[in-house]
């Protein structure tokens, strides 16, 4: 068996593997957050609670729609983006005029509130999603087996990063996003509804965590509290990243997603601080992030 | 955050001649209260009241007086909980030496934290400090001296100096009231102090407190240490009282509390912790016996507070005509 540093190859890959995995769900939200952190000057506590949502939502569509993983995979994001802009229309958007803490205590109730509503009724424990057909079984790649289910997963995140970042950098839309970032007022000036853009922006970051959560439902399983422990992996993310680039907290997502893969190759214990400890060493060592300008 | 308070409407209110005098008479009357409390409330539950509003004291001492959300308080509280039950139960050490060594431990974890999250400010402060809490929980989930999921139990309460026995539940609820009073007290005296007021204009205006000369850093950690020190001492008593130190006491959810019952009772006032974390002990008193979550409720209350009641319920009654008449300040 071929092995490197003393390591198999196959378990090595296979951390790897999980690595990219974790990392396709840290670039998704911390890339929501970023983008929701840009315009709205909120950080959005309820990502996970989101998540959560878009995993729940697509199992009660199946479950009592009997609506399939595909159409899921579309209609969950919509839905939870719709709930999301309910939310920032009738209450968030009164916070904007206040330090932006308010924002951040009010996103971590709603949160609570979300979450303990669902384990009210569900119950705490997973519910298994399966994951469609057409991507069930293995493909042998030879040092490996690949599920292909997992490839997928960051086959499509990765997609929906880059489609994400084009939508920002390069479309109209997105011109008048990055505009109404750097000064609001004379944004709207210009005759560009810019409540209307900040309501968008955030059913869009609400509908990428909601994406990720139907793409983990088959992995992870179900559960009411399956986003509350992710979404603080998430914040140290954003933190390294640095908030201010769309680009930086993809590649920050991916990054410490294989570094924390290979945390658990080589020194098992550490693999659930990594991510923290690396925050650490950044925040001394560079404060803004690695992407971030500093403020 | 707290500190730039929206600006009191209204004119002028004079105040009331004898405004000094009831104000006297309130805090006596609480005290009385305090004392008398345990011959028709169950004492245990009393207990908890008292030392989750230090907790709560001590961590407004951070949010109210300088302005810094910290969203890893639970990592000194419950870490605090740890050492006192460790030294008391493993070493054999009497509880106030137990107790002095857990508000030692999480000063020196307030150090450790604070020197990492003071470098970014605002909402990475809130976020530095949940994650790095989240990381000492998982420091916690396995570290053998905190027996994973089992956590420390049957921890005994021990002599105090040796001679009081803390097993007698009115004993053991006089000395929480001392040390609870003792805590404020050196809350007060720090809001007071001229450290104290350096901290309130970092709150108001950092750089012009930069520009007077501070090291606003040093002001910070010394903020944040002096916070976690006495929420440490709170999670020591809790350890004492309910004789077992447990995750529940380190993890996040635990911060989110203590940052409600200090939203709900009023930031930046000395009493509005101590209600809000009466009201929040009480609510989930009630709700125990339910299976209804208690989280739900707390949410709601959140979204709540921030949307209508920013100032917390002590707060608003300082900013309304009546507080005002008596000389409350809403803001210090």
């Amino acid at each position: 068996m071929t092995m490197i540093f003393g390591i198999p190859l196959q378990a090595l890959m296979g951390q790897l593997l999980v690595g990219l995995i974790n990392g396709s769900f840290y670039a998704l939200l911390s890339l929501g957050l970023a983008v929701i952190f840009g315009l709205l000057r909120v950080i959005n506590f309820a990502h996970g609670a989101q998540y959560m949502l878009g995993a729940f939502v697509a199992l009660l569509l199946l479950t009592v729609g009997g609506i399939n993983y595909w159409f899921a995979l579309i209609l969950a994001p919509l839905i939870v983006g719709l709930f999301a802009a309910a939310i920032e229309r009738s209450m968030l958007s009164r916070l904007y005029k206040l330090d932006p803490l308010y924002g951040l205590l009010f996103t971590f109730g709603l949160a609570l509130a979300i979450e303990g509503t669902f384990r009210y009724f569900y119950g705490a424990s997973g519910k298994p999603y399966a994951a469609p057909p057409q991507l069930s079984g293995a493909v042998n790649l030879g040092f490996m087996f690949l599920p292909i289910y997992r490839g997928w997963v960051v086959v499509a995140s990765l997609a929906v990063c880059i489609a994400v970042w084009l939508l920002i950098e390069k479309t109209k839309l997105g011109a008048y996003l990055r505009a109404a970032t750097e000064n609001p007022v004379l944004v709207q000036a210009f005759g560009v509804n810019v409540p209307l853009l900040l309501t968008l922006t955030y059913a869009l970051g609400a509908g990428l965590a909601a994406f990720a959560g139907v793409l983990a439902a088959p992995i992870y399983q179900v559960s009411p509290l399956m986003g509350s422990n992710l979404i603080i992996i998430v914040f140290a993310v954003v933190v390294v990243g640095g908030m201010g680039s769309i680009l930086g907290a993809i590649v920050t997502g991916y990054l410490l997603g294989v570094v924390e893969g290979l945390t658990k190759v080589f020194y098992p214990e550490a693999s659930n601080i990594v991510i923290f400890v690396i925050m650490a060493i950044v925040l001394i060592l560079r404060p803004a992030g690695l992407f971030g300008k500093e403020a | 955050m707290a500190g730039k308070s929206e600006p009191i409407s209204g004119e002028h209110i004079a105040i009331h001649p004898k405004a000094g005098q009831i104000q006297l008479a309130l805090l006596v009357l609480a005290l009385a209260v305090a004392v008398l409390a345990p011959q028709f409330l169950y004492p245990i539950f009393l207990m908890k009241l008292l030392a989750f509003a230090l907790f709560a004291s001590a961590f407004n001492l951070l949010l109210g007086y300088t302005g810094l959300l910290s969203f890893g308080h639970a990592t000194f509280f419950g870490g605090a909980a740890y050492f006192t039950a460790h030294a008391v139960k493993i070493w054999g050490w009497s509880p106030e030496a137990g107790l002095l060594l857990g508000v030692l431990g999480a000063a020196a974890l307030g150090l450790v934290m604070g020197a990492i999250a003071i470098r970014r400010q605002g909402i990475y402060f809130a976020m530095i400090t949940l994650a790095l809490s989240q990381m000492f929980f998982f420091f916690c989930l396995q570290a053998s001296f905190t027996h994973g999921e089992d956590g420390i139990q049957s921890v005994p309460r021990g002599h105090l100096f040796g001679v009081i026995d803390l097993n007698d539940t009115m004993n053991m609820y006089y000395f929480v009231l001392a040390v609870f009073v003792l805590g404020l007290v050196v809350i007060w005296r720090f809001v007071n102090s001229p450290f104290g007021m350096i901290l309130k204009s970092i709150r108001e205006n950092e750089q012009r407190a930069v520009s007077l000369g501070y090291s606003v850093a040093r002001y910070k950690l010394g903020a944040f240490v002096m916070s976690a020190a006495l929420a440490g001492l709170a999670g020591g008593l809790k350890a004492l009282i309910f004789q077992f130190a447990t995750l529940t006491d380190v993890a996040w959810q635990m911060s989110g509390e203590v940052i409600l019952m200090t939203l709900l009772g009023g930031i930046g006032t000395l009493a509005g912790p101590i209600f809000g974390a009466g009201l929040v002990v009480t609510l989930q008193n009630y709700l125990a016996t339910s299976d209804f979550p208690v989280t739900i409720i707390t949410g709601i209350v959140f979204m709540v507070c921030v949307l209508l009641f920013r100032r917390g319920l002590v707060g608003e009654f300082f900013a309304s005509k009546l507080g005002r008449r008596l000389g409350f300040r809403a803001q210090s």
